[in-house]
């Protein structure tokens, strides 16, 4: 990524953490330690240089601008904050979010909003595997492709995707929604295409609003979901799995 | 008057026992594997073939009801800021709600309680009643996720990051349809009644490295004040120990094969994975080789039964155990007053496994708000806490007559072996011999 100029600097600000000179526990702790209703709304890491758990379990509604990639679990169970990664994100970014948003400006790992209970992820860039992976109410809007196995166990939320999707995407889905724009390479066990009905237009449009997408219409996409099929155990059905 | 020639006597086979016959045709009938509930129910090398020496000429005892016997121990010192402190080095191991009833995690809580000790959350989040009335809760953090969140993360008093169990090494958790009531449901982000089959593995790492930044992310989400526990089946106890260590964890916890499960395949339960008695001495030993013996704590669980068990586990270099399946019989689990009712469900009061359907008479491996009725929360919660006094005071019976004034001084040396399988897995000397098999040369 392109170097940012930087409005602020470590040392004069205490909202301003440079990982080159600050631990990332102090970071973590500054953050944890704000208040409700805190004025100290406006945070910037420096230099994160891959650093893994970058602004995690923060619960307050500040915006935290990361400036350059990051490793695993960046914003991990964010519950209200704001964060935005002007890099690329490694595995696992936004697992188990609760609320808020995170947006990556680069591409995102493996793993990416694993587990997530809400809020919104944006990436903008490509998705690799496993891409919200037993989500469970989050939504995630990925402007590029994702990887194989996207969305396994997924159980609730929307997963947007305005590129293709890897093989097996759904496996096992239980109530999530998922759209793709572009071509999928396989469906996983129980995963069909299904009927774009006005509600889900609707639906994808207020998510691609929220997401800041322009350009393209909810009609270009379709709609992937559980065919409940594998709900209760059927022997017959053994040779899904 | 004819002669007959004498009949020989039916001879069932031993390999087509009247089980393995009961379950072929079970098999055929279904068309479905056997689901149950427990741990390992087969014979298997166990504490039972373990002895203690006592106190003689080269060791003297300490007096039983006058001079101390220290049962406290801390778990998590390593790197947490708050390690938890307990009275008795007996923990209740993780369980369910969602595979218990509302009032018996409440119960497990009381019962915990009172004896000073901790109780653990299960595969379905944490509810109000256990943590409540736990002063000490571990929160599991499983492959499911179900119910994690960052506010009950925090409000923990430490967390275990299961990445396997004694029951099902390798399995992920199952909870059937008529389990899966509105509330079992709604933590869970499941739909109401479809058949819940959780992962096997995490969701956002795998392997010894990825769990290592695992750790860490936990750490800093709680401000490294939790002490963070491994759980792992008994699958490969030294280089699973070894790893736990390396990865981070303050507390290794190895559950053997006659840890229970709420449900999953009798197969799977039978077949795969170590039992207890096996996994200590590996797991002791990795501690050992890294130099971290009671610096990372160890905890046991599968099979413990009572103070003898408690006591033995700790003289092979255990720090704590943890009990699932005798805590539910302490609160109420197959007693025989339900008798009637066990015969109407095909089974008899010491048998029943089938918790998975959830119309366990006892009232506790259920989610049927007429069945739940039937256990007191309160009068459970205080048998729980008798038992564990009961199992205390007999670990220090056994330890006051090695001579010991804590539990945590109880050494292999104390002990011999009835059997070569035992002597060979404890790594103690069969009974009257000095030999330990694998050991002395052969």
């Amino acid at each position: 990524m392109p170097a940012t100029k930087l409005s602020r600097t470590a040392a004069h600000d205490p909202r301003v953490f440079d990982l080159d000179h600050q631990s990332l526990r102090e970071l973590n702790q500054a953050l944890h330690n704000l208040a409700p209703g805190s004025n100290e709304t406006a945070w910037e890491v420096l230099n994160p240089k891959g650093s893994h758990s970058v602004a995690v379990g923060v619960d307050q509604p500040v915006a935290i601008d990361v400036r350059g990639s990051v490793g695993y679990y960046c914003g991990g169970m964010n519950s209200g904050s704001t964060i935005t990664v002007h890099g690329s994100a490694g595995p696992g970014v936004g697992e188990n979010m609760m609320s808020g948003s995170i947006t990556i400006k680069g591409d995102a790992s493996q793993y990416a909003g694993a587990t997530g209970k809400g809020g919104l992820l944006v990436i903008e860039g490509n998705a690799s595997s496993r891409c919200g992976i037993s989500m469970k109410g989050i939504d995630i809007v990925v402007y590029g492709n994702i990887g194989h196995m996207s969305a396994f166990m997924a159980q609730s939320g929307n997963l947007v995707v305005l590129g293709d999707a890897g093989d097996a995407l759904g496996d096992s889905i239980y109530e999530a929604r998922l759209f793709v724009r572009g071509k999928v390479d396989s469906l996983g066990a129980d995963c069909i295409a299904k009927e774009m009905r006005p509600e889900h237009l609707e639906l994808l449009q207020g998510l691609l609003d929220r997401a800041g997408v322009t350009g393209f219409k909810p009609s270009e996409f379709k709609r992937y979901g559980s065919a409940r099929t594998l709900y209760n155990f059927n022997i017959d059905n053994a040779d899904a799995y | 008057m004819t002669y007959k020639n004498p009949p020989t006597t039916p001879r069932k086979s031993a390999t087509f026992d009247d089980y393995t016959l009961s379950e072929i045709r079970r098999a055929a009938a279904t068309g479905i594997y056997d689901i149950r509930g427990g741990g390992a129910k087969r014979k298997l090398p166990h504490f039972d073939d373990l002895l203690f020496l006592g106190a003689s000429i080269s060791r003297y005892p300490l007096e039983g009801y006058r001079e101390r016997c220290d049962t406290s121990v801390v778990l998590g010192s390593r790197h947490a800021k708050k390690p938890i402190e307990l009275k008795i080095p007996i923990t209740i191991a993780g369980m369910s709600f969602g595979s218990l009833s509302g009032p018996a995690k409440e119960a497990l809580g009381r019962g915990a309680t009172l004896a000073g000790t901790s109780t653990t959350t299960g595969d379905g989040g944490m509810t109000e009643e256990e943590r409540g009335h736990s002063k000490q809760l571990v929160y599991q953090y499983l492959p499911s996720r179900y119910g994690m969140n960052p506010r009950d993360l925090r409000r923990a008093d430490a967390i275990e990051v299961v990445v396997g169990q004694g029951a099902k090494p390798g399995g992920g958790g199952m909870l059937l349809g008529q389990k899966i009531s509105d509330r079992v449901a709604e933590m869970r982000t499941l739909p109401k009644g479809i058949d819940q089959r959780s992962a096997s593995r995490h969701p956002d790492w795998t392997g010894p490295d990825d769990l290592e930044i695992k750790i860490l992310e936990l750490r800093e989400i709680t401000d490294w004040e939790k002490p963070i526990y491994v759980k792992v089946g008994g699958a490969r106890p030294y280089y699973d120990t070894a790893l736990a260590v390396k990865a981070g964890a303050d507390v290794v916890v190895v559950d053997g094969m006659q840890g229970g499960t709420a449900a999953t395949q009798e197969v799977f339960i039978e077949n795969v994975g170590q039992p207890t008695l096996a996994c200590i001495r590996p797991a002791v030993q990795a501690l050992q080789d890294l130099g971290m013996h009671r610096k990372v704590q160890l905890i046991v669980s599968g099979g413990i039964r009572n103070g003898a068990d408690v006591a033995k586990a700790l003289a092979l270099g255990v720090d704590a155990v943890s009990i699932g399946t005798a805590a539910l019989v302490a609160l109420g689990d197959n007693d025989p007053r339900w008798e009637a009712e066990y015969n109407e469900l095909g089974t008899t009061a010491g048998a029943y496994d089938d918790w998975h359907e959830g119309r366990d008479p006892a009232g506790i491996t259920t989610q049927d708000p007429e069945l739940m009725k039937r256990l007191d929360p309160i009068a459970a919660g205080r048998r729980l806490a008798n038992f564990l006094k009961v199992m205390t005071l007999e670990a220090q019976t056994i330890a006051r007559a090695c001579g010991k004034n804590s539990l945590h001084n109880l050494e292999p040396e104390d002990l011999v072996a009835l059997t070569i399988e035992a002597a060979a897995m404890a790594g103690v000397p069969l009974a009257g011999t000095n030999w330990i098999p694998g050991k002395n040369g052969f």
